[in-house]
């Protein structure tokens, strides 16, 4: 078997076990950019070099035994709004073009510790603000699957990486989807922890109360893995939730305790409101037909009405915004990042850099956002978003008093065409349907291959649990993954 | 002027709090380091940085809104205020504008018009802003940010105060209760406590506010109260004229006595104040508060009463003491050491005070400790000096903390109690002074006290001036 061809866990296995090393996992990543990434560009950045010095000594440590964590040796991609120590850092912006970071965020140190090797940085919608990986600075990243189609977004390089063996595993980041709808498109696993269960720490911000990171993997088992080495508390970011304690609400951090095929009693709600107009059919037809296979496993499926499901989106693109107009005040020419060749003044410098250092969409939600954000309509927008909010809250607990786990696809289609999404971006705002009442309410989410259409696009299957309840979607992830063709090609 | 007029004004006291690290990170807050040397991501705003609270701030404002009888919210939040400006790293400062951490309290002031109660809206945190340093040689900004998030808090006053000598009182009260609690060394100089006055007039007898006008950049009690003046008369000029006052902020020019308009509420800025998404509420626990409270110092006025019944010194002298912590402080750890309340007192009211007027030192500068003032006492009760030697020891201890045993030890200053040596001494300065011998015995006793000064000067001021006096009259 090929070695692009192992998940993250089995390579691992592997370079413990002397077959391979750490080093020659590497040098097949990086041969395999060189063969593909002119056509699929996942990175921003490739950092070969550190790479193979790392890959270096991560071998010589797991052969001294010092590492034996299950990721130890694994080649790793991180998106480009994570900051890497020494390493460009851009957000696939050209406000960022040459920042490098003097730390590392902390998902990257955990990864870091535990032997992973970075190889470079994923390409992205610029500032995490897209759903095609088209608004980059740095050209648009192409869907492995079909290269005519994008690959979903923003986290698209990461999951296009993985789908298209340009590394055994990624980080991406998830603000209203943007880990489990590239996931989707690429055919990967993608997964949203709850708010607060991994470090926001160097995480360059879009909207603070909804980003978190989250694994883009090949499987279930490497998705709960990654999750597990990336995941602590961390007192340096203040909504970090300390999952220690308390098992029985907080559950811990072993994720990799649900691997267990066994859905048996697990009672699953499927919302009708996911299933209505706007939704491909056989979008539709792939996801029912997972939640028949996970019936036919033992689980009690019900349909329900979330309700809500259409206030979603406006709440979403109003909060996001707002952070976003905010968070990206920082970036204006005057400490690090880009800045305009002539200007005449501080107010022309600041007019300047911005106007040339920020791409139009992202442009578009810090107009946005300073609008809601403004004396005179903080109320009719912010405020009342933050109503809904707290409504579609509401309406998720009282679904999980009810249900272990939400069924529903993760997109209404699967990959669009490039070039086709941009022209409209309400109706690529409306694509996120299925995936921001999730980061509205904190929830955990998962996205694994249920199908592929007429033209063989994979098709995701979404599942949702309650807050910290992410060893419900695995376990329910994983049972399905065992039955399904569409999650069995990288199993040996 | 035909109309009488009532000035209505309410105050923005800025106080910088005395933690050793910043609100946000844990960057030194200490003055003085080179630019940028106490920074980090979270200071200096780099992408990915997040805040956290400073647990010693809470602590602070909390105690602070405690002592002026405050409400303190168990649920309070922070908000971002958004504008640019190079100084603001984030372009966003992180401040309270929604829920403040304390509201609704008060404090009493007395003048000579007698006592009030000043109300307070609220007090807030927030943090301070980097420093811009122009350089005309290069021609170019460059920015410091040492002060960048050095912890701030705001605490807004009602429109209770009528005049400059309310608003003084106002702001010693304040200064006085935050320098207790050791929360703050308030240096309007240093700029540790700033104060923005809002200030309008109305008709006397008008229920119905002026319009009113903030004034910056006040930097003492005295710009203050100057200040308050001067826009009092503007103001009344205007409204005299028949013209309106504009609501602005102005800045205040102390070396001309005039204020400047700097900007109109027109242009005033959008601050588009929001959440911050990075903090996390503040839960403040009863349990929190119950601590902070048991960690409450002894507030002045409890102090002053006890002063009276333990240690029986003058009302007058109490007042003095007690009119800052350090000199209270200073007080009662050298009475502690066993020295006389009196006889320390008198050397922190005259001495002391003389060379703090003498130097324009204010009080928290006073260097030396009081295990050297007790010292220095013990040195004169036991008669070891005499008081112009130990005026002049007290003196090398105000202005370098010396150790007045070692010191008069080193120096040779002690008195000498020999008798002996003492009566040669004498007989010689008789010998030598046969005119003022004489003088005596034809009955102008006066003449022994130029023989006393001729001893004395002989005896290089080592000498008790009154065992002098008794071997002269034995002697004579």
């Amino acid at each position: 078997m090929e070695l692009l061809e192992l998940t993250a866990v089995q390579l691992s296995e592997k370079i413990k076990r002397g077959e391979t090393t750490a080093v020659l996992a590497t040098k097949a990543v990086l041969a395999q950019i060189e063969k593909t990434e002119s056509v699929y560009h996942c990175y921003v950045t490739v950092d070969q070099e550190g790479a193979l010095k790392k890959a270096e000594e991560v071998q010589q440590r797991i052969q001294a035994g010092e590492l034996t964590g299950p990721l130890a040796g694994v080649p790793v991609a991180v998106k480009d709004n994570l900051c890497t120590r020494d390493l460009l850092t851009t957000c696939s912006s050209r406000i960022l073009e040459n920042f490098i970071p003097t730390f590392s965020a902390e998902a990257v140190e955990n990864l870091e510790k535990a032997g992973a090797v970075i190889i470079g940085k994923t390409n992205m919608d610029e500032f995490a603000m897209g759903s095609t990986t088209e608004t980059s600075a740095y050209g648009v990243t192409r869907n492995p699957r079909n290269t005519e189609h994008v690959p979903g977004g923003s986290s698209g390089g990461s999951a296009a990486a993985v789908a298209g063996q340009e590394c055994f595993m990624a980080l991406g980041s998830d603000t209203g989807g943007s880990i489990r709808q590239p996931a989707s498109f690429c055919g990967v696993v993608g997964m949203k922890p709850t708010y607060g269960t991994i470090s926001r720490y160097g995480l360059i911000a879009y909207g603070s109360s909804l980003d978190q990171i989250g694994p883009l993997t090949k499987d279930v088992r490497d998705c709960a893995t990654l999750l597990e080495v990336m995941a602590s508390y961390d007192p340096k970011d203040s909504t970090s939730v300390d999952r220690r304690g308390d098992i029985a609400k907080k559950s811990g951090y072993d994720f990799t305790s649900a691997l267990v095929d066994d859905v048996k009693g697990m009672k699953i709600g499927i919302p009708r409101d996911y299933f209505g107009e706007g939704l491909d059919g056989k979008v539709r037809e792939a996801v029912l037909q997972a939640a028949d296979v996970l019936r036919e496993k033992g689980a009690i499926l019900e349909e329900f009405d979330l309700s809500l499901v259409d206030y979603a989106i406006p709440a979403y693109y109003t909060i996001a915004a707002a952070e976003a107009s905010s968070n990206l005040e920082r970036f204006d020419g005057i400490k690090y990042g880009y800045r305009t060749a002539e200007y005449d003044g501080l107010h022309n410098m600041y007019k300047k850099t911005r106007s040339e250092g920020f791409g139009p969409e992202v442009k578009r939600r810090i107009m946005l956002g300073s609008f809601v954000l403004s004396s005179g309509y903080y109320d009719a927008y912010y405020l009342k978003a933050l109503r809904v909010k707290a409504l579609i809250k509401k309406a998720f607990d009282e679904a999980f008093a009810k249900y272990d786990v939400i069924l529903g696809p993760a997109a209404p289609t699967t990959a669009p065409r490039l070039g086709q999404s941009l022209a409209d971006p309400i109706k690529m705002y409306l694509g996120d349907i299925y995936t921001v009442s999730v980061n509205l309410a904190g929830l955990p989410g998962i996205c694994l291959p249920c199908g592929t259409d007429s033209e063989g696009l994979p098709i995701g299957l979404q599942l949702i649990g309650d807050c910290f309840s992410e060893k419900k979607l695995i376990q329910t992830a994983y049972a399905y993954e065992r039955e399904s063709p569409y999650g069995t090609k990288y199993h040996i | 002027m035909s109309k009488q007029y009532e000035t209505v004004i309410g105050l923005e006291v800025h106080v910088e709090l005395a933690t050793k690290t910043k609100i946000f990170c844990g960057c030194s807050t200490a003055f003085g380091g080179a630019p940028n040397t106490h920074t980090c991501p979270v200071c200096t705003g780099m992408p990915g940085s997040l805040p956290v609270l400073n647990k010693q701030v809470l602590e602070y404002v909390i105690a602070v809104g405690l002592a002026t009888n405050c409400e303190i919210s168990h649920y309070s939040k922070f908000d971002r205020k958004n504008y640019f400006y190079p100084d603001n790293p984030q372009n966003y400062q992180i401040s309270q504008l929604y829920l403040p951490i304390c509201h609704d309290g008060g404090v009493e002031i007395e003048t000579e018009e007698g006592k009030k109660i000043v109300g307070i809206h609220e007090i807030h945190m927030e943090e301070d802003a980097g420093k811009l340093v122009h350089d005309d040689w290069e021609d170019c900004t460059m920015v410091d940010y040492n002060r960048s998030g050095v912890p701030l808090i705001e605490i807004v006053s009602e429109p209770d105060m009528r005049s400059a000598e309310e608003v003084i009182a106002y702001l010693e009260k304040l200064r006085l209760l935050i320098q207790y609690l050791g929360a703050s060394d308030c240096k309007l100089q240093e700029g540790s406590m700033r104060a923005d006055v809002n200030l309008s007039i109305r008709e006397a007898g008008a229920e119905k506010m002026g319009t009113r006008t903030e004034m910056k950049n006040l930097n003492s009690f005295k710009a203050i109260a100057r200040a308050i003046e001067g826009e009092r008369e503007r103001q009344i000029d205007l409204l005299e004229e028949g013209k309106e006052v504009i609501q602005e902020t102005r800045r205040w020019d102390d070396n001309k006595e005039y204020s400047y308009a700097m900007r109109s509420k027109e242009d005033a800025q959008d601050y588009r104040y929001f959440p911050d998404p990075d903090l996390a509420p503040i839960i403040v626990s009863d349990e929190l508060l119950r601590e902070i409270k048991s960690k409450e110092p002894e507030f002045p006025t409890e102090k002053m009463i006890r002063y009276k019944e333990e240690y029986g010194i003058p009302d007058y002298d109490i007042e003095i003491l007690t009119n800052t912590k350090h000199t209270a402080d200073l007080f009662e750890e050298t009475v502690a050491l066993g020295a006389d309340p009196k006889k320390v007192s008198n050397w922190l009211m005259g001495e002391t005070m003389r060379l703090l007027k003498e130097n324009a030192m204010e009080p928290e500068a006073i260097c030396f400790s009081p295990e050297n003032l007790a010292k220095l006492i013990q040195l004169v009760d036991s008669k070891a000096i005499n008081s112009t030697v130990a005026k002049e020891v007290f003196q090398e201890m105000f202005h370098h903390d010396i150790d007045p045993e070692q010191y008069v030890e080193e120096k040779g200053l002690k008195t000498v109690n020999d008798q002996g040596a003492l009566r040669k001494t004498i007989e010689e300065v008789m010998a030598r002074n046969p005119k003022s011998v004489e003088d005596y015995h034809n009955g102008k006793t006066k003449a022994i006290g130029a023989l006393v000064g001729q001893t004395m000067k002989a005896m290089q001021g080592k000498a008790d001036p009154a065992l002098i006096n008794q071997i002269l009259q034995e002697l004579l």
